[in-house]
């Protein structure tokens, strides 16, 4: 089953791009490849200079840990673990000294504004906090693009603004993201909006606010 | 491969590793491993303590076994050295009567006469002391105590061909042996049954199947346990057994000391030829007596205790098998559970190798702390055994180390499986899963 068909994509350095489509549109397939969580039947995949084909599941896995930032819908943050700890977790992949980690996690816990959470597990914060401890983690390790699939589905409109706030500071900052939602009004942060229908790309427009 | 047009503004970024730096290959150091392995293991105590608790009493049990083992064949031995290494002991054979083959010691074709035979005949060159027996149970009685125990009619030659000292009196003299007099040395168990911890009988009158008798002596502990105790004994001269006490002409054994150590298999030919000849057997098949050194003795008591011990440890052996399957299950368990974590460390870029050792990691917490713990109950159950039954207690070192290595490898063998299933999750599929 071809759930993707003839997509011509290019994402510069630096963009805001949200992605939107109703579902079984193919937003999640394409999620995936442009998260080297998996890998199109044919085709290629240029990620920050680098081929992202045909390798195996750890040079993936090397990639993500080095190249992507996940924002996931439900935060998927590790239970019973920091915020601290959670932040770490990309850097214990990469091998980063444990001095190190503690200085990175704690400049980015600062960075969404939760230096004064950064002892609590996730049962203590809420749904807005969980995910900027996502968004936190997402950035420990400096990575070329932020790919966040549908970040403010689980969290109250309040706190979708406070993520959508720091999604677009980052982006003034020079970072690339990428972005799926159904929901217009958080489609209408980003620069660029992209339709995507029955695994094509069916139009695509700046955003209003822009 | 350093992206520095990127990083503009953007002070909290201290730098970045680029792909294919050694750093990104080192995976997670141990200390990451072993924290974040806690931290899942406690979140289910009672899983955790039940899975340990399989490995706790497999290894414990393996332990206080293999253990046991050793210290009774360490006390079969010592008790069966202590008697001498130039011993050797001729029984009867079986009793052959109408073609039904009855039990070995049941016969009763060794006499006296075989005995005086062996003790001077010009033949027999290689054994200098030779220690007709009959031994049988009978009741004792000394005052208001009373037991049932071994009586050995022997002659004065016994003490030195058994090796048996005294701690207070004297054995049994030839003139007691030629005048049938009613005397007896008794073991020092049977003291303690009979008068009371601490006293000494000599002096005193016992009752054996009735008849008075005077004790003379007491002899040195041997330290023996069980069935067939040699301080449970009592010595009455051979000629007052056979004649006043049980009425017969036999013997059921003569202990014979030979020369030396060096001679042994010589003496052991030379007397089963003499009692073939003797007793007019053509062929050594047919013997109706049995000649056995201190050797095959050995031999018999720890092909005896071996066998008990592999059975018992055997069964330990399953036991810890069983825990083994327990930690399987339990890993399998929170692999399932725990599917949506490995598709998450997958996404933020966890290598096969690290989530396996991430897994393998736990299973091995589980069995290494289960061996300890089990170490230390095993070696406690083993300390009560040796107290109640008054037996050594010494553990050894390869037991505790083989413990050891063994409740690691359970944990390597039976955690492989689930961390192997755990590496081979697909991120997408894994995130996927509720």
């Amino acid at each position: 089953m071809k759930v993707l068909d003839d997509i011509s994509l290019t994402i510069k350095k630096g963009e805001f791009v949200a992605i939107m489509g109703p579902s079984g549109s193919g937003k999640s397939t394409l999620m995936h490849i442009l998260g080297a969580l998996d890998l199109p039947t044919s085709g290629s995949y240029l990620l920050d200079g680098a081929n992202v084909e045909k390798l195996t599941d750890d040079q993936l896995a090397e990639i993500r840990n080095q190249k992507i930032g996940f924002v996931f819908q439900s935060f998927n943050l590790l239970p019973r673990t920091s915020a601290l700890d959670n932040v770490k977790v990309p850097m214990d992949y990469a091998g980063v000294s444990d001095g190190e980690q503690d200085l990175k996690a704690r400049a980015m816990l600062e960075l969404v504004a939760l230096t004064d959470r950064i002892n609590h597990t996730p049962n203590k914060l809420s749904g807005g906090q969980q995910q900027r401890v996502a968004i936190a983690r997402a950035l420990v390790m400096n990575p070329a693009i932020i790919l966040a699939d549908e970040p403010t589905g689980n969290i109250a409109s309040v706190q979708a603004e406070e993520v959508m706030a720091i999604f677009k500071k980052l982006n003034k900052e020079g970072r690339t993201i990428v972005m799926i939602t159904h929901e217009p009004d958080i489609a209408e942060h980003a620069q660029r909006i992209i339709h995507l229908k029955d695994g094509k790309i069916v139009g695509q427009n700046v955003s209003p606010r822009t | 491969m350093c992206h520095p047009g990127r990083d503009p503004g953007s002070r909290n970024y201290l730098y970045r590793f680029p792909i294919g730096s050694g750093m990104t290959r080192e995976g997670m150091r141990i200390n990451k491993l072993v924290v974040n392995s806690l931290r899942n293991l406690l979140a289910n105590k009672m899983r955790t303590g039940l899975a340990i608790l399989g490995i706790v009493i497999g290894i414990g049990s393996v332990i206080a076994l293999i253990s046991m083992g050793e210290a009774s064949k360490k006390a079969v031995q010592s008790q069966i050295e202590s008697i001498g290494s130039n011993l050797l002991t001729v029984s009867p054979g079986s009793t052959n009567s109408g073609g039904v083959r009855g039990a070995f010691g049941g016969a009763t074709t060794l006499t006296n006469e075989d005995a005086e035979a062996i003790k001077t005949s010009s033949e027999v060159t290689t054994i200098v002391n030779v220690s007709p027996e009959y031994q049988s149970r009978a009741q004792i009685v000394a005052g208001r105590n009373n037991s049932n125990t071994t009586v050995v009619g022997v002659e004065p030659v016994y003490s030195e061909v058994r090796k048996l000292t005294l701690t207070s009196g004297s054995f049994i003299t030839e003139a007691q042996l030629t005048s049938m007099a009613k005397v007896v040395v008794i073991g020092p168990t049977l003291v303690t049954d009979l008068f009371g911890e601490g006293v000494n009988p000599v002096g005193s009158t016992i009752r054996i199947s009735g008849k008075s008798f005077q004790v003379i002596g007491v002899t040195q502990s041997k330290g023996g346990t069980g069935f067939d105790n040699a301080d449970d004994r009592l010595y009455v001269p051979l000629t007052t057994a056979q004649k006043q006490l049980f009425g017969v002409k036999h013997l059921t054994s003569i202990a014979l000391e030979a020369k030396s150590e060096a001679v042994m298999t010589q003496a052991q030919n030379e007397i089963g030829y003499f009692l073939l000849k003797r007793h007019k057997i053509s062929e050594a098949t047919g013997a109706d007596f049995r000649i056995m050194s201190q050797a095959d003795i050995l031999a018999t008591a720890s092909a005896v205790t071996g066998t008990f011990t592999s059975l018992l440890t055997g069964i330990a052996a399953i036991s810890l098998l069983v825990g083994g399957i327990g930690i399987m299950n339990i890993m399998l368990m929170s692999v399932t559970e725990r599917t949506r974590e490995i598709g998450l460390r997958k996404a933020l870029g966890a290598k096969k190798k690290t989530i396996v050792l991430q897994f393998l990691t736990e299973a091995i917490i589980l069995t290494f702390s289960g061996g300890i713990i089990g170490i230390i109950f095993g070696v406690f159950g083993f300390f009560i055994y040796a107290k109640v039954n008054n037996s050594t207690f010494v553990v050894t070192i390869p037991s505790v180390l083989l413990a050891f290595f063994v409740s690691v490898g359970i944990g390597v063998l039976f955690g492989w499986y689930p961390a192997k299933k755990a590496s081979d999750l697909q991120p997408i599929e894994a995130l996927r899963y509720e």
